[in-house]
C-alpha cells in the first residue's frame, strides 16, 4: 500500500462524508420549511374550513367538517399526517379544480419544465461565451459593451421586459402570438416570448459572474506564465484559463434553477402560459389552500435540491471547500 | 442573489482602519458609469420629493380617459404621457407612484438592514451557538425561492404597505446577515479590535464603532443593489395584484391595471415600465461605480 493509494482512499472517504452531510442538511432544511409552511397555512383550522366550505357555510357544517377531517387533534399529530400525505404524493383535493391536486399539478410542472429547459439551453451557452469574451481583456471595448448590456438586462424586471418585448415583437412586428396558452396543442412559437424574457433577465447575471471569474483567472500566475512563454493566446484561453474560470460560476449556474422558480411566476402570469408558476399564483390568489401547500413544498424541494447539487458539485470541482 | 457579487474576505475588504465612508465618496466622480447611475437615482429622488409641485394632475383625479400622449385636457392642462382607462394622468401617476415606491422600498430595505446587520454582527462576533442558530435560520429562509415566499406571505396576511415591509425584511435580512457575518469574521482578528478589547470596551461598542464602520464601503454597494431588488419586488407584487393597495398609484400596479389595453393603448403600460427600469438601472450602475472605486485601493 503506497502513499498515493492511501491519499486517494482518504479523499474518497472525505467526499462521501461531505455528500452525506449535505444530504442530511437538505432533508433537515426541507423539514423545517415544511413545518413553517404548515404553521403558516394550517395552524388555524377555522380559517381552513372557511376556505374549504366557503364564506356562506353554517357553523354546524364547519364543526362537522373539522371533526371529520381530524382538525380536533393536536397540531403535531395533524402535521405528521399532513407530512405523510406530502411524502407519498397525496396532496389532497384542489378546491378550485374539484380534482386531486396531483392531477393538476404534474402536467403544469411538466409545462414549466419545458420552458425552463428551453431557457437554460439558450441562456447558459450565451452567457458563458459573453462572460469569457468580456473577462479575457478586462477593461477592453468588448468588455465594456458586454458589461453594460448585462447591467441593463438585469435591471429591467421581468414584468417590465415582458411589456417592452411584447410591445416590439407582438404589437409592432406581429411575429409571435400574444398569449402562450398552448390551447391547440404544443406550439414552439408560443414558447419564444416567455423564454426570451427569462433569458434576458438571467443572461446578465450569469455573464457578470463568468466575467469576474475569468478576469481573476487571467491575472493568475500560470496564465501569465503561459502567455510569457509564447503560447498562442487562443490556446492559453482554451487550455489554461477557461477550465479554471468555469469552477466558480458553476454554483451560480445551478442556482439559476432556483431563480427561475421566481421568474416563471411573472412570465407565466403575463403570457398566460399554463405552467407551475401561474398555478402557484392562482392558488394563492383564490386561496386554494391544498394546492398552494403542494406548490410551496414542490418549490422548496426544487430549491433545496438544486442548492445541494450546487454545493456537492462545487465541492467535487474545488476540493478546498470540503473541509471548511 | 447579490451574495455572489460581493465576496467578503477577498481583496475587496480594506485593510486600513477607516472611520466613516465620506472620505471615499468623491471617488465616484472618476467613474462615468457610476456617475450616470447616481444622476438617475438623484433624478427620481428629486421627482419624488417634489411630486406635489411637478405633477399637473392629482394622482387619482379622473379627467378624460384614453388620451394619448400630448393631448390636452378641457381645462388646458396637457397629458404629457396620456391618460389611463379611468381618465387619470399617467405622468402624474408615475410621479406619485414613484414617491410611494421609493418610500416603501427605502423603508423595507432599511428595516431589512437594521435586522440583518444586527444579527450578522452578533453571529460573527460571538460565534458559538448563537452563530449556529442565526446562520441555520438564515439558510432556511434563503433556501426558499424569494417570490414564492412573498406570494405565500402576502396572500396569507393581505396586501398592505406594512405587510410588504415585514415580508421584505423577513426575506432579505438573512442575506444581509450572511454578508455582515462574513465581514465580521474577517475583521474581528484585526489589531484595532484587539486593542479595543484590551482597553475593555463593551462588545456593543466594538461591534458598532470599530467593526461596522470598516464594513460600510462594502455594505453601501450591497445596499444599492438590494434597494434595486426591493424596488423590483414591490413592482412585481403590484404587477401580480398583491402590492400596495389602489387607488393610490404604484408602478407595478399601474401596469397590472392597464395591461389588458396594451394592444390599443400601449402608452399606459410602457411609461411605468420605463420608470421602474430606469430607477433600478440607476441603482445598479451606481453600485457598479461604487464597487469599482472601492476596488482601486
Amino acid at each position: 500500500m503506497d502513499q498515493q493509494a492511501m491519499r486517494c482512499r482518504m479523499r474518497g472517504v472525505g467526499m462521501t462524508r461531505f455528500i452525506l452531510r449535505r444530504l442530511m442538511l437538505m432533508v433537515l432544511t426541507m423539514l423545517v420549511v415544511s413545518i413553517l409552511t404548515y404553521l403558516l397555512l394550517e395552524i388555524n383550522g377555522y380559517s381552513v374550513v372557511v376556505k374549504v366550505l366557503g364564506p356562506y357555510s353554517t357553523d354546524e357544517q364547519r364543526v362537522l367538517w373539522l371533526e371529520a377531517n381530524g382538525y380536533n387533534r393536536p397540531v403535531w399529530e395533524r402535521y405528521l399526517t399532513w407530512l405523510g400525505g406530502m411524502v407519498t404524493g397525496d396532496f389532497g383535493q384542489s378546491l378550485k379544480y374539484r380534482a386531486p391536486v396531483s392531477d393538476v399539478l404534474w402536467p403544469r410542472l411538466a409545462n414549466t419544465g419545458i420552458l425552463a429547459a428551453t431557457v437554460f439551453a439558450v441562456m447558459i451557452p450565451l452567457s458563458i461565451v459573453a462572460g469569457v469574451l468580456a473577462g479575457m481583456k478586462e477593461g477592453g471595448a468588448l468588455d465594456r459593451v458586454i458589461s453594460l448590456f448585462s447591467i441593463v438586462t438585469t435591471s429591467v424586471p421581468e414584468f417590465a421586459s415582458s411589456v417592452l418585448l411584447a410591445f416590439v415583437f407582438i404589437l409592432l412586428l406581429g411575429w409571435f402570438p400574444a398569449t402562450s396558452t398552448m390551447s391547440n396543442g404544443f406550439d414552439p412559437l408560443q414558447l419564444v416570448m416567455p423564454a426570451m424574457v427569462l433569458i434576458l433577465f438571467g443572461f446578465g447575471y450569469v455573464a457578470r459572474m463568468m466575467r469576474a471569474s475569468m478576469a481573476e483567472v487571467m491575472q493568475s500566475n500560470y496564465v501569465r506564465t503561459a502567455i510569457l512563454k509564447g503560447m498562442p493566446f487562443r490556446r492559453v484561453i482554451l487550455l489554461h484559463a477557461l477550465r479554471n474560470a468555469l469552477i466558480a460560476p458553476f454554483a451560480v449556474i445551478v442556482l439559476q434553477i432556483n431563480w427561475l422558480l421566481s421568474g416563471v411566476i411573472v412570465v407565466e402570469f403575463f403570457f398566460a402560459y399554463r405552467g407551475f408558476g401561474a398555478l402557484l399564483l392562482e392558488s394563492s390568489l383564490t386561496q386554494d389552500i391544498f394546492m398552494l401547500q403542494a406548490c410551496a413544498m414542490i418549490s422548496v424541494i426544487v430549491a433545496v435540491g438544486t442548492q445541494t447539487i450546487a454545493d456537492v458539485g462545487y465541492g467535487m470541482l474545488n476540493p478546498r471547500v470540503r473541509f471548511t | 442573489m447579490t451574495e455572489f457579487l460581493l465576496n467578503p474576505g477577498s481583496s475587496e475588504l480594506q485593510t486600513r482602519r477607516v472611520r466613516g465612508w465620506r472620505s471615499r465618496l468623491p471617488r465616484i466622480l472618476f467613474s462615468p458609469v457610476g456617475l450616470i447611475g447616481g444622476f438617475i437615482c438623484l433624478f427620481w429622488i428629486a421627482v419624488s420629493l417634489a411630486a406635489p409641485l411637478l405633477s399637473p394632475f392629482g394622482p387619482t383625479e379622473q379627467v378624460a380617459p384614453f388620451q394619448t400622449p400630448g393631448m390636452i385636457a378641457p381645462d388646458g392642462r396637457v397629458f404629457w404621457l396620456g391618460s389611463d382607462h379611468l381618465g387619470r394622468d399617467i405622468m402624474s401617476r408615475i410621479i406619485w407612484g414613484g414617491r410611494r415606491v421609493l418610500f416603501f422600498s427605502t423603508i423595507a430595505t432599511g428595516s431589512a438592514y437594521a435586522v440583518g446587520v444586527s444579527l450578522g454582527l452578533v453571529a460573527g462576533y460571538f460565534r458559538g451557538w448563537i452563530d449556529d442558530l442565526v446562520s441555520s435560520f438564515a439558510n432556511v429562509v434563503l433556501s426558499f425561492p424569494v417570490l414564492v415566499l412573498y406570494v405565500v406571505i402576502i396572500s396569507t396576511f393581505g396586501a398592505s404597505g406594512l405587510n410588504i415591509v415585514v415580508a421584505v425584511t423577513f426575506a432579505s435580512a438573512p442575506g444581509i446577515t450572511r454578508i455582515v457575518r462574513g465581514i465580521v469574521l474577517d475583521l474581528r482578528s484585526r489589531d484595532y479590535v484587539a486593542s479595543a478589547q484590551t482597553r475593555g470596551e463593551s462588545a456593543a461598542y466594538i461591534m458598532f464603532r470599530e467593526i461596522l464602520p470598516n464594513a460600510t464601503s462594502l455594505l453601501i454597494v450591497d445596499a444599492c443593489l438590494r434597494l434595486g431588488y426591493t424596488t423590483i419586488t414591490i413592482g412585481v407584487l403590484g404587477f401580480l395584484g398583491l402590492g400596495l393597495p389602489p387607488p393610490q398609484p404604484d408602478w407595478g400596479g399601474m401596469i397590472n391595471e392597464t395591461r389588458a389595453m396594451a394592444t390599443f393603448a400601449p402608452h399606459m403600460t410602457l411609461f411605468p415600465c420605463i420608470a421602474i427600469s430606469s430607477f433600478v438601472l440607476g441603482l445598479n450602475l451606481l453600485a457598479d461605480g461604487l464597487r469599482e472605486s472601492t476596488l482601486k485601493d
